[in-house]
């Protein structure tokens, strides 16, 4: 692959990664949840988040090329090859550590997102455009979640507080950019991600202001996800569910 | 459907000259196929048997999530991923539709789910059998949503209001359900030896259980009488089941598939398959708790319940103290 493609290829595997990992994760709670709305909310989240990653694997499996598909990569790559950020790969914890991942990345992606609508490559903005439209939903839905139970009892509090300690440590990851992140920006395909920051710290302190939760001081970042460095324990053991079947009866057609 | 052997008065039908005169001008609405709204008299049978019913559907579409989300995580492709998300997150929907049709009848939503969490009320004994391979996501689709729509079709005609009209979405959704059972049966069918060996042991396993989901034969079946008279229930549980065989075994055919069932013969008199029954000792042992998982399933939805319980109290007071704000304005 030519220097650039490698480039837009990794870009592809970041962003599908993380909404194919994060969609498994939520999709874990299916049946579980604490109410039946959020059965359905959470079903409905993982659902877009899945057909996020068909757009985005699918289009880096078109880069990649040798007739490679979306499932190519979503159920035949190791751990080593996984782009995603470590937040989303972590396991899911409490209804309370659920929603707050799914809050600090949904903020994340409803600023990113918007810029994509106007990137150079008209593939990357048309999935972005689509994206877009649900990524609001999700952000409105998690923020409001967050504000209810920062903002609720005494226990959901103190629970929400301990969510946030937990997952603060893997939101720095988010914007730490590198020379992919570099070629985006001089082609016009995307923004590097560490001019987002500012946003995103306002937005993600006025819910959690409202929230009456407090960051954590530390500015501290695990990283490693996103440039494949390094991944969790807990990523090995997600794929091996994941991946189960199509290891198993490799060629069988589903 | 997901309704079997619902308790009705204990009798059978009331006779005409027994009836109070308000049991006799609601009987006349009944039978003249007019719709029984919320706020309109109704026998105090006719309620009870309508919330046990709608009740133990409403708890079968809830418990129905945890065998097909038991294969979410493993699904084989993103498209099968999205569908069975899709599938289970519209059988969470239909759970909704039935809890709010049910309490139109004056029960809540929360007095219905501690009933189910305390065993005293019923889902279908369908979702006590595990799902143990792929191909049971197919099956489950074509034969337990196939059985469910044979009885909830007529059920779309059913006298009480909001009840017939939950059953005009849900059987919208669940004939398409169906169709993608199908579709995955088929890519086993026809796929490696491992995925044919795969879709008949599924048939194997979920054939009779899916007998089972009809109920019991007619000549058992006490509280039919009633529930037919009320137009709660349209048809007998045989007719259904025979239905449901006939449709069925062309379609195994179709996929090359052995229906389990070496009594299976084509009755030229009664224009139908002559089939063998189900174990019904088998089917009371699972009522009484005893099938493969209701265990697992009922340790499941306590499990969220009472793990949910902080969120719910969480949410609750945060809406209250949003409520009090904006009274203090």
């Amino acid at each position: 692959m030519a220097a650039d493609r490698e480039m837009l290829f990794q870009f592809l595997l970041r962003m599908g990664d993380n909404s194919l990992i994060l969609g498994h994760r939520v999709s874990e709670w299916c049946g579980h949840a604490p109410v039946l709305e959020e059965d359905i909310a959470l079903a409905n989240t993982a659902l877009d988040l899945i057909g996020q990653t068909q757009f985005w694997l699918g289009y880096a499996a078109e880069v990649q090329g040798d007739n490679k598909t979306a499932d190519d990569l979503a159920f035949l790559r190791d751990v080593w090859d996984f782009r995603n950020i470590l937040l989303v790969e972590l396991p899911n914890g409490d209804f309370g550590q659920t929603l707050m991942r799914q809050f600090l990345f949904d903020a994340f992606q409803s600023i990113l997102l918007p810029r994509l609508t106007k990137s150079s490559d008209s593939q990357i903005a048309a999935i972005a455009e689509k994206a877009n439209k649900e990524v609001a939903y999700h952000v409105e839905r998690s923020a409001d979640t967050v504000v209810g139970l920062g903002d609720g009892t005494e226990e959901s509090h103190a629970r929400m507080q301990a969510a946030l300690d937990r997952l603060w440590p893997y939101v720095g990851e988010m914007f730490a950019s590198d020379d992919v992140d570099s070629a985006m920006v001089a082609a016009g395909i995307a923004p590097d991600p560490a001019t987002l920051r500012a946003e995103y710290d306002a937005l993600v302190g006025q819910v959690l202001t409202e929230a009456t939760l407090s960051i954590p001081d530390s500015d501290f970042a695990h990283k490693g996800g996103r440039t494949g460095k390094t991944h969790t324990e807990h990523l090995g053991h997600l794929l091996t569910q994941m991946q189960w079947l199509q290891r198993a009866y490799p060629g069988a057609t589903w | 459907m997901y309704a079997q052997m619902v308790q009705s008065t204990g009798q059978g039908a009331k006779s005409r000259e027994d009836m109070s005169p308000e049991e006799r001008a609601f009987q006349d609405r009944i039978d003249a196929d007019q719709k029984i709204e919320p706020r309109d008299w109704m026998p105090d049978g006719y309620r009870k048997t309508l919330i046990r019913q709608i009740g133990q559907h409403a708890h079968s579409e809830i418990v129905g999530q945890l065998p097909e989300g038991n294969w979410i995580t493993r699904a084989p492709t993103l498209e099968r991923k999205m569908i069975l998300l899709a599938k289970v997150q519209d059988e969470a929907g239909h759970g909704l539709y039935l809890y709010a049709a049910a309490e139109t009848l004056g029960i809540s939503r929360d007095e219905l789910t501690e009933q189910l969490l305390s065993g005293r009320m019923k889902y279908s004994s369908i979702f006590n059998y595990p799902t143990l391979n792929w191909a049971d996501i197919g099956a489950v689709g074509w034969l337990v949503d196939g059985a469910a729509i044979m009885n909830q079709v007529p059920l779309q005609r059913t006298s009480y209001g909001p009840y017939s009209r939950a059953m005009v979405r849900i059987c919208k959704e669940e004939s398409f359900h169906q169709r993608q059972g199908y579709d995955i049966m088929m890519k086993m069918a026809q796929g490696t030896v491992a995925q044919k060996k795969m879709a008949q042991d599924a048939l194997n396993r979920l054939w009779y259980p899916s007998l089972m989901m009809f109920g019991p034969s007619d000549a058992d079946s006490v509280h039919s009488a009633q529930s037919m008279a009320w137009k709660i229930k349209i048809n007998s549980n045989d007719e259904l089941r025979q239905k449901f065989v006939d449709q069925t075994v062309p379609q195994a055919k179709y996929l090359g598939l052995t229906i389990p069932d070496d009594n299976l013969v084509w009755n030229e008199d009664k224009g139908g398959w002559d089939y063998s029954d189900p174990d019904w000792s088998e089917f009371f042992d699972v009522l009484k708790g005893n099938g493969p998982c209701n265990t697992e399933r009922l340790e499941a939805r306590n499990k969220a319940w009472d793990d949910g319980a902080w969120v719910r109290d969480g949410l609750m007071a945060h809406a209250q103290k949003k409520r009090a704000a904006a009274a203090a304005e």
